[in-house]
């Protein structure tokens, strides 16, 4: 069932917010930011763009879905769980002992995961796995790989891209959550990371711009990138980190700890008031 | 053991998947530039659209697999058994092993019986880093027969395994009739002075000392350890009832391989003093790789001597 609503999607991609912040405050553990920074993205793909079915997730004709960037698998869970894979109930147990929902996805443990992550700069090599296989059985399926931009720094992940546009995987569809954070600072300080565009045009991909949380614009770029023919595309979503919630926004220090009581109740408190702005 | 016609794994693998590639339609073949001296060039040759050369990209290559895996197809990975196992290590670890995929790892020029090259194309950790990996098969075959039969035997066993093969040509073993089982060794004679546990080139080692020592009298058996994980215990605890001495010849550090596994077994189970041949916690060197065995002491002449002190 496809969401066409901007509303309606602009209310799940909220849902999925207040569901990472759940999860990490009853964990005390877990990375709230880059969660927060692609929620929007993940409401898109699940809810309109992939064709996907919670009662079959081992459906060999489904879309792909690879979470790169593992440690935001907040998002991922509260996404899989919202669209019906299981009950809302089990991200309370996210980290703990006896829960299926590892610290970072596991495909044999959570129906839904496509691909165990967790690694950073793995995902889309196995990405183009499954694009591979797809291509070879004339199948039809789509595969999204989520990436983040601190992530590519990783040297694999531009061995991956060579080998994407080699073998003109127009199926491939890599997202890249460019909020501009990574755990110890800006990327471009970090790492030098710049002119990711021009990178990836380079390497042989269709490369698409965009506002990572304008749902509108997001199903624009999902929709250019399912048109182009026989080569790969990346949306470079710009986003923020810590997307929703005032005091985490752009704030480098929610990579990856857990509000305490009084900081989950504000975060929870803004994020309800815009969902009941949203519905109203 | 015919001395005469001698083969190397390498080549008995490419020729396997060739005609394995008939028979199953969902085995993908995956090289890393190397495709001409791991072999898969016979597969690619016969099965152009199943067959992707990533390039030099081994950590891309393992991920692929991993990624193939989830859709089905059974991809075999080759390369270098140093690029494969250390430079793609944690690939392997997380995106193959962890999810339990369907990937066979099949590395050539493994110890350093790839001669010439030297050190840096010398792995001797493979056998160590593998088989510490949870839900990993690590295979280590010593001829032609075998190999042929491990490399279709694991196209119809689910989970991530290990095949260690070689650069060098060996002498052929095993008759076209041998059975062989994953996780079972293979005794050769009934000698009581010594037990050898080998694995890989240095079992035609290990059977060219057993007949030179009959001469003198001196009856040794040789175990053919061609599963490293999971490993036979009956088989090495039974010869440590039965014999003598216990030695363990590998190309292959004798940290973390065969010696270390059949030790592992041994102090638990039977506590018995092991000696353990193979290299010795150094790097390799160039050279031919005949020279090289004689000069880390992992052939026949070391064998004997060893078994006289």
């Amino acid at each position: 069932m496809k969401i066409t609503k901007i509303g309606a999607l602009e209310s799940i991609a909220n849902e999925i917010r207040i569901g990472v912040i759940e999860q990490v405050y009853e964990a005390q553990s877990g990375h709230p930011g880059g969660a927060l920074s692609c929620a929007d993205i993940l409401a898109v793909l699940y809810f309109n763009q992939m064709n996907i079915d919670p009662k079959k997730p081992d459906a060999p004709e489904r879309d792909r879905f690879v979470l790169s960037k593992g440690h935001c698998s907040t998002a991922l869970y509260a996404t899989l769980a919202r669209k019906g894979y299981f009950s809302k109930e089990l991200l309370k147990g996210f980290r703990k002992l006896d829960s299926n929902l590892q610290g970072h996805p596991d495909m044999n443990k959570v129906p839904g995961v496509d691909m165990t992550t967790g690694s950073l700069g793995q995902g889309l090599s196995a990405a183009i796995g499954m694009a591979m296989a797809s291509k070879m059985d004339s199948a039809g399926c789509r595969v999204y790989c989520l990436v983040g931009d601190g992530e590519i720094e990783e040297g694999q992940v531009w061995e991956a891209a060579m080998c994407a546009s080699k073998n003109q995987l127009d199926n491939l569809c890599v997202i890249l959550d460019y909020n501009g954070l990574q755990i110890d600072g800006k990327v471009e300080e970090i790492a030098g990371l710049i002119d990711i565009k021009e990178k990836f045009e380079s390497f042989g991909f269709k490369v698409v711009e965009t506002d990572g949380h304008n749902i509108e614009s997001l199903i624009h770029a999902f929709d250019v990138a399912r048109h182009q023919k026989e080569m790969p595309s990346i949306i470079i979503a710009k986003t923020i980190k810590g997307k929703g919630v005032s005091f985490m926004e752009n704030e480098v220090s929610w990579h990856g700890k857990a509000p305490n009581k009084e900081q989950y109740e504000q975060a929870i408190s803004e994020l309800k008031l815009k969902h009941f702005e949203q519905a109203n | 053991m015919n001395n005469e016609k001698k083969i190397a794994t390498r080549q008995s693998y490419g020729e396997t998947l060739a005609k394995l590639g008939e028979k199953n339609e969902n085995i993908i073949v995956l090289d890393a530039d190397l495709s001409s001296a791991t072999k898969t060039n016979i597969f690619a040759k016969q099965f152009p659209n199943r067959f992707k050369n990533i390039g030099i990209a081994e950590q891309n290559m393992m991920g692929i697999a991993a990624g193939l895996a989830t859709c089905g197809k059974i991809p075999y990975a080759s390369t270098f058994a140093v690029f494969a196992c250390g430079r793609a290590y944690d690939q392997i670890r997380n995106s193959i092993c962890y999810p339990n995929l369907n990937v066979k790892i099949c590395a050539t020029h493994s110890g350093i019986t790839v001669g010439e090259d030297g050190a840096t194309h010398q792995m001797l950790e493979d056998l160590s880093l593998m088989r510490t990996l949870p839900n990993m098969t690590v295979i280590s075959p010593s001829d032609d027969v075998q190999t042929r039969w491990v490399i279709e035997e694991i196209s119809k066993k689910q989970g991530p395994t290990y095949v260690r093969l070689c650069r060098l040509a060996t002498p052929i073993i095993y008759d076209e009739n041998q059975k062989f089982e994953i996780g079972k060794a293979i005794q050769h004679g009934n000698g009581t002075d010594a037990t050898i546990f080998a694995t890989g080139v240095t079992v035609a080692q290990a059977l060219l000392a057993q007949e030179q020592l009959k001469k003198e009298n001196i009856n040794i058996r040789v175990i053919d350890v061609y599963t490293i994980k999971p490993i036979d215990k009956d088989m090495i605890i039974k010869c440590a009832k039965e014999t003598k001495r216990l030695i363990t010849v590998e190309d292959h550090s004798i940290i973390g391989g065969l010696g270390s596994s059949v030790c592992e077994v041994l102090a638990e189970q039977y506590p018995t003093k092991v000696e353990r041949m193979g290299i010795k916690d150094v790097f390799g060197k160039s050279g031919k790789a005949e020279e090289l065995l004689n000069y880390f002491e992992i052939d026949s002449e070391a064998i004997v001597k060893k078994i006289k002190q």
